[in-house]
């Protein structure tokens, strides 16, 4: 006899047509996870809709149950945002990937938000326009994702991350209600920027179903250099002199010895294996300026240690080099099992003393770590290589994430520059901020989802509103 | 000679020990860090955009069933066969995930779980796999019965009646899909030992393959005069078996490791310079073999050699560099090239068949959007999963359309015919189907007749 239908999934069933939900243990099965090492967690059930309507009825039903709801895109997050809690249900955006309007006259593009960053990209590349954010997961991310996690990309340096574009957006909040938070206007400050406060907001505030996202015009020129060091010293050094000319490429990304190898493994594209550092860097903008400030970089390559300086020959070998930097991360599997990739960001003047120190929390701990990142940014990705299955490398694990995370906050840094906090830095975030600041995030969480309904332990603890007054201690 | 494989029965309950994704080395399984690069090059992902028609939704099941957390079950079972096997997903993965030798696990896994097993089923795969693919007597005599079928006029006859209206939907598409049949065999086109024109530089056996050999004998004739034109002296085993592909990949690895021995007693490999194989399908899977029987005392040595010296022949031409003709095959004409999917993912031959293709005279190649999506042919998908299969179909004439050209090239039997339907089907299309050797051996037979109308 098939097991009774418990009364939240009868409901659900009777909502949403039979494609949408998903409740199979096998579909539970490939719910349970998303980029993030070593966490998992099956829910209860999978919504796939196709409309707003559906993630509203959705919201509905789970209100009534009282069932914890967890948004998800393509589940590429490396902070276990997407992941799961226990007994929820999961609803993915993925089928509602539409682009809905392109204005070419205000240089707008209004997409659903389960529609791929690449998708975007190309949509607006082929009228000639410029999305410049670009994560390296841009493949296969949605938007809503990375409006969530407010995601940077290669280009962060001179474009910024996906806050700059978002003009406005479509939420579904914790009651149901729908809005529209910002607006088609460059400028306008009527009443507080609710926008800014639901970019980056985890899926903990609300469900993003619509973006308005601000294009540039595509820029003329561009020139891609790769630069090759033998020391990690002389590239840091390079990039303080780059940004001491006054020079902002679009691009400066750097990887490390292990990480060169790995990538050159998978893609092919003629990386110096042998070199200890490795820069990226992109100049765009009109040609003749573009290719100016390539030669000075190169200059400066020259003139600080660089034992090499390729220039990409055409728009065909400037992707592959860019795209074989966006594989760093998931190249760095080739070496261990599990790849716990970190994401902290310092001053930009801190850069080279961070990664200094990351080499001796490396050594102290006596755990494997490759280093890559947005050198420009000041956003390292030291990766930890390792087996989640040997539970005493995990313990030493531990302990170098948290004198990571020590270093960089001791240099005025941030414990996440783009992967947002998410289940895996939440036990960070008050040493970043503050007891005030937490105390106002959580505060913020409660007057939007009473009932802590949406994405419930996603950057902090807070216990279901039911049971607790708004002004008690956040513990 | 062609003693029959011993068609032992698979135990009816599971035999006692670790098996199968539970006795996989794990490594395999970890290699994956669920970072989803691989899921935008997946068709059934695309299609569907349900995380377990995903390769990373794959092999998380794989894994919980490793675990113990989930069992080989009927709805795995479907899972795995509505995978297409294309590989694309390892040629996304940055991580290096070796989802070939997962994907044959799984399904030798649902097989001996018999999860799917139904009376029909089982004596279908009987029929197929144990029998015909494994007697290749058996399979020509097939092959010349479908032929007369079709010649007697007794298929234009049943067609003309309507009879076949009658029967189930799922019959009817395949009884359309019958190909035709080929006059001749390759036995009877190519002699066992033929000589090179010219001075001998190199010894190569080639495999003529099952379906290849009754369906496109004259790809394997064309295979054999390229290499001829090339300084090869060419051996052509009669009566040749099956690779073992088909076993492999449906989840018969025993039957597949006894091809495999026979296979490598047929030609011995120590005797040969090359092995060559123009099917992107067997190709793929008989560079493995070293794999295969690397646990076979007797053969895992032999195997390594085999596996050194298999070519395809595109990779072969091009790494003996080939002598570029100086013929057209056909005047003025546009050529786009359809990647199968174990050329490009299972083997990475990517850029051997377009540089044949460059070289030929009179003909322009233009690339095609996503040349490298599987066409949905994927060994017997299109009779197992006829929707996603004509899904697959239609995209991908409707990009090698948008490229206008005259001639699309392929290279495994399999999608040769997948294309020549959904051309067909798709009517007012007058686009030709070939191959890159079939075109390379027209331009040197060209030469030829040019050399002798000049004399
Ligand atoms: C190989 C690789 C490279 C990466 N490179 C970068 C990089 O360069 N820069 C960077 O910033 N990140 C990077 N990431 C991290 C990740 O890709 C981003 O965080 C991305 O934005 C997640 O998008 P997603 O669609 O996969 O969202 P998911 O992972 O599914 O979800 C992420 C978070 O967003 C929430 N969410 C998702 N959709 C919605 C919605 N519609 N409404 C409300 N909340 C929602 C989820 O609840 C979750 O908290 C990388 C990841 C990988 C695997
Ligand atoms: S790309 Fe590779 S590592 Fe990433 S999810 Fe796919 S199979 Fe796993
Ligand atoms: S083999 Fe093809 S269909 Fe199967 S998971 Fe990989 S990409 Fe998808």
């Amino acid at each position: 006899m098939p097991p009774a239908v418990s009364p939240l999934l009868q409901d659900l069933q009777a909502e949403l047509p039979a494609a949408c939900l998903l409740t199979d243990r096998a579909d539970l099965i490939t719910y349970a996870y998303d980029g993030t090492a070593a966490m998992r967690q099956l829910p209860l059930a999978v919504v796939l809709p196709l409309t707003a309507d559906q993630i509203q009825a959705t919201l509905g039903i789970a209100r009534k149950h009282r069932t914890p709801v967890v948004t998800r895109g393509s589940g590429t997050g490396l902070s276990g945002g997407s992941i799961p809690v226990a007994n929820s249900i999961v609803i993915t955006l993925v089928r509602m990937d539409r682009i809905l309007e392109l204005d070419t006259r205000n240089l707008t593009l209004l997409v659903e938000a389960g529609a791929i960053t690449q998708k975007i990209y190309e949509a607006a590349d082929a009228a000639g326009l410029f999305y410049p954010p670009d994560p390296g997961s841009m493949k296969i991310s949605t938007i809503g994702g990375n409006v969530a996690e407010n995601s940077g990309g290669l280009r962060g340096l001179k474009y910024g991350v996906t806050r700059d574009y978002v003009m406005g957006m479509e939420v579904i909040l914790a009651d149901g209600k729908r809005c529209w938070l910002g607006s088609r206007c460059v400028k306008d400050v009527a009443g507080y920027n609710l926008r800014d406060l639901f970019i980056g907001s985890e899926g903990t505030l609300g469900i993003v179903t619509q973006v308005l996202l601000k294009l540039l015009p595509k820029p003329a020129g561009r020139q891609t250099l790769l630069a090759s060091f033998t020391s990690m010293e002389d590239a840091a050094e390079t990039v303080s002199q780059i940004i001491a000319a006054r020079i902002v490429p679009c691009t400066l990304e750097f990887l490390d010895r292990k990480t060169i190898q790995c990538v050159e493994n998978f893609t092919r594209v003629g990386l110096p294996v042998d070199a200890a550092a490795l820069l990226l860097i992109e100049t765009d903008g009109h040609p003749a300026a573009a290719t100016e400030e390539a030669q000075k970089i190169e200059d400066l390559c020259h003139a600080h240690g660089a034992s090499s300086v390729r220039r990409a020959r055409d728009s065909a070998e400037a992707v592959q080099l860019a795209t074989a930097r966006r594989s760093a991360f998931s190249a760095l599997a080739r070496l261990k099992p599990t790849t716990i990739l970190e994401d902290v960001t310092v001053p930009r003047s801190e850069l080279a003393g961070m990664i200094r120190e990351v080499a001796l929390i490396a050594e102290r701990w006596n755990v494997e770590i490759a280093t890559f990142g947005h050198f420009g940014d000041g956003n390292l990705h030291p990766t930890i290589l390792t087996n989640e299955r040997d539970l005493e490398e995990m313990k030493r694990v531990e302990h170098a994430i948290d004198a990571i995370v020590e270093a960089a906050l001791a240099r005025k840094g941030t414990i996440t520059g783009e992967h947002g906090v998410g289940l895996a830095k939440k036990q960070f975030l008050r040493r970043q901020i503050g007891d005030s600041s937490h105390q106002l995030l959580t505060l913020v969480k409660r007057s939007l989802d009473p009932d802590n309904l949406l994405n419930p332990g996603k950057i902090f603890d807070l216990p279901p509103f039911a049971d607790h007054h708004v002004d008690a201690p956040a513990h | 000679m062609s003693t029959p494989l011993p068609t032992k029965a698979i135990p009816a309950k599971l035999g006692v020990g670790p098996h199968g994704l539970a006795a996989l080395d794990y490594s395999i399984l970890q290699q994956c860090m669920h970072c989803g690069m691989c899921l935008p090059s997946c068709p059934t992902y695309l299609e569907t955009k349900r995380e377990r028609h995903s390769p990373r939704g794959r092999i998380a099941l794989m894994r919980a069933i490793a675990d113990g957390e989930y069992a080989v079950t009927r709805e795995f079972g479907e899972e795995m066969y509505y995978c297409l096997g294309c590989l694309a997903c390892t040629t996304a993965c940055p991580a290096g995930v070796n989802y070939a030798e997962l994907f044959e696990t799984a399904r030798a896994d649902i097989e001996q779980h018999r999860v799917l097993d139904t009376p029909a089923r089982r004596g279908i795969r009987w029929f197929a796999l144990r029998l015909v693919f494994t007697r290749p007597r058996l399979l020509k005599v097939l092959g010349r019965l479908l032929w007369l079928y079709q010649r007697s006029g007794v298929q234009t006859l049943l067609r003309k009646i309507g009879l076949f209206s009658l029967l189930p939907r799922r019959l009817r598409e395949l009884e359309k899909q019958t190909p035709e049949v080929r006059t001749q065999f390759s036995d009877s086109l190519v002699k066992e030992v033929e000589a090179p024109y010219g001075p001998k530089r190199h010894r190569v056996a080639v495999l003529t393959g099952c379906v290849q050999d009754i369906l496109f004998s004259e790809i394997n004739h064309a295979t054999v005069e390229v290499l001829r034109e090339n300084g090869c002296e060419v051996f052509t085993p009669r009566n040749q078996y099956c690779c073992g592909s088909l076993h492999a990949h449906n989840g018969d690895p025993e039957a597949a490791k006894d091809l495999a021995r026979r296979q490598i007693e047929m030609i011995s490999p120590e005797s040969v310079d090359a092995i060559i194989t123009n099917a992107g399908g067997c190709g793929s899977h008989l560079k493995h073999y070293d794999t295969l029987l690397a646990d076979d005392p007797r053969y895992a040595a032999r195997a390594r050699i085999w596996s050194n010296k298999v070519h395809d022949i595109h990779e072969w031409l091009v790494k003996i560099s080939f002598r570029k003709p100086k013929e057209a095959p056909q005047q003025d004409q546009v050529i786009t090239y359809h990647e199968s999917c174990h050329l490009c993912h299972g083997q990475k031959i990517v850029s051997q068949p377009r540089e044949i293709l460059r070289s030929l005279p009179g003909m322009t190649l233009r690339e095609c959007a996503q040349s490298s999506h599987c066409c949905g042919s994927a060994g017997i998908y299109n009779l197992t999963q006829p929707a996603t299969a004509a899904s697959l179909q239609a995209q991908k004439v409707a990009r090698i359309r948008e490229t206008g050209a005259h001639v699309v090239a392929t290279s495994n039997p399999g999608c040769h015919l997948q294309l020549q339907i959904g051309l067909r089907d798709a009517d007012d299309s007058m686009i030709e189907v070939s191959q890159p050797v079939l075109l390379l051996a027209r331009a040197y037979a060209e030469e030829r007749r040019h050399r002798t109308m000049k004399r």
